[in-house]
């Protein structure tokens, strides 16, 4: 495989539009983790006309629920989980600003739209790989909605975290380029 | 009669739980081993490299290899000559779901109730408990935490006697092709066949909790699981859903006697965290 290209976060637009399908990456830097509930209350927000407890301009989302931190360590296993359970709600995110999202599993095709409409990447990390990837966060820190638990939005400090590009803002689909050769069916 | 006290099931079930969040079956990591020396996909070796080094940082660090560390699924034979002591059987299990849970720092995935308020239990509990009265004096319990990404995928369709194998094989690949990437492949994929409808979903569950390796006491079932992996293995869909020859590293398929009119089929796909853990009390 081709080298991963290291990249920091949050993503400046240029960043995140230079991102393409198929790329191996490392992350550095801050991103988010939100999950089921945690879009729910963002959303909820919105609705209600209040200010989101975190500005999410050129903000990377991971879709994560880790287990609790062992003493000493900064987080448990933090895998990413299903990804298009968060379609309800992310074009409304991105429409705020959100650069980037990190998860598993396809997308729905209006998702791919506000990602091509925002100049925004969809990228996967490996799932069931939470042990490994629990290596490369540094920090994890409740944002809001503690009582969500591990759903609670956090805010993560990361190293070298990697992941793979799947949907660019361009809309190019890494599930199906990946898959084409090796189908026979 | 044999008596055995509550405490000790309750110790056996918090003590699976970890292992089995925590310890990925040796037969589990052979067969990504195997799969990622065959794997034509750079990528797809990539992520099977990645998860056999998940599996051993897990192992060596007792962390979960996976956040979702699920539903606990308990299965439970009870041996009739068994007489449980100081407790009943289910609060014993779901007080060692609690310990194995709480004190072995899994997360907490379970909710309540599942339409309005969602509210967490905090403690992982309740199990979802499938008792078997067996003969003897002994209880087996077999205990799979299954995650949602995989079980969010399972498929369910009463197929009628004329539907045939043909049928069937298109149900499951169906259901292959639908869950992808979200699941977590490469999988391990439980059928169920025959039965009713709960039956049907009970054989498949089974199936996908059994031990990698196993194979269908019964040749045309075995040459059936055979088969349907072969077939998986072409659909392209690969590790992670980036493409590649290992779609899945395992077909289990269970059976049950069902009705003249019926063919029920179930598909329960494990992810390639496929855990499991096993005491005899």
């Amino acid at each position: 495989m081709a080298e991963a290209r290291r990249i920091t976060a949050p993503f400046d637009d240029a960043t995140a539009r230079s991102l393409r399908a198929g790329e191996k990456v490392l992350i550095t830097g801050t991103i988010l983790a939100a999950r089921d509930a945690a879009h729910k209350r963002m959303v909820e927000c919105l609705d209600r006309g209040e200010k989101l407890p975190v500005d999410l301009h050129g903000q990377v989302v991971y879709y994560v629920g880790p287990t609790p931190a062992k003493p000493g360590k900064p987080i448990g296993s933090a895998g990413p989980t299903t990804a298009g359970r968060m379609d309800a709600y992310a074009p409304r995110l991105m429409d705020e600003g959100l650069k980037g999202m990190i998860g598993k599993g396809y997308r729905k095709p209006e998702v791919v739209e506000s990602m091509k409409k925002n100049g925004v990447p969809y990228l996967a990390a490996v799932g069931g790989a939470g042990a490994l990837i629990a290596e490369r966060i540094k920090k994890y820190t409740v944002l809001a909605w503690p009582d969500l638990g591990p759903e609670a939005l956090a805010e993560m400090v990361v190293e070298d975290f990697p992941a793979i590009v799947v949907i660019d803002s361009e809309g190019c689909d890494y599930y199906e380029a990946g898959q084409k050769p090796y189908r026979k069916l | 009669m044999r008596e055995i006290p509550a405490e000790e099931i309750t110790a056996a079930v918090a003590r699976l739980a970890v292992e089995a969040c925590c310890d990925l079956p040796k037969e589990m990591v052979a067969a990504l081993e195997k799969a990622k020396a065959g794997e034509p996909s750079p990528v797809g070796r990539d992520i099977l490299g990645q998860l056999l080094e998940n599996a051993e940082i897990a192992r060596r660090e007792q962390a979960p290899i996976c956040q979702d560390t699920g539903l606990a699924v308990v299965f439970a034979d009870i041996g009739q000559d068994v007489h449980i002591t100081g407790g009943d059987f289910e609060e014993a299990v779901n007080k060692g779901i609690h310990q194995g849970y709480v004190d072995g720092f899994l997360r907490k995935s379970s909710v309540e109730e599942p339409l309005f308020e969602r509210r967490n239990t905090k403690d992982n509990t309740p199990a979802i408990i499938h008792t078997r009265i067996v003969p003897g004096d002994r209880i087996r319990l077999r205990l799979a935490p299954k995650g949602a990404g995989s079980e969010n995928k399972s498929v369910l369709k009463m197929l009628v006697p004329a539907d045939g194998i043909e049928g069937v094989r298109k149900v499951i690949l169906d259901a292959i092709k639908t869950a992808g990437p979200n699941s977590c492949p490469p999988m391990v994929v439980g059928v169920g066949l025959g039965g009713n409808m709960e039956l049907a979903c009970l054989c498949a569950k089974r199936a996908a909790a059994r031990d990698i390796g196993t194979r269908n006491p019964d040749a045309r079932y075995a040459a059936f699981e055979d088969e349907l992996l072969t077939l998986i293995n072409k659909t392209g869909i690969g590790p992670q859903g980036l493409g590649g020859e290992t779609t899945a590293v395992a077909v289990h398929v269970e059976w049950a006697p069902t009705h003249i009119a019926s063919l029920p089929v179930a598909v329960n796909i494990n992810c390639h965290a496929a855990r499991h853990g096993e005491a005899v009390l």
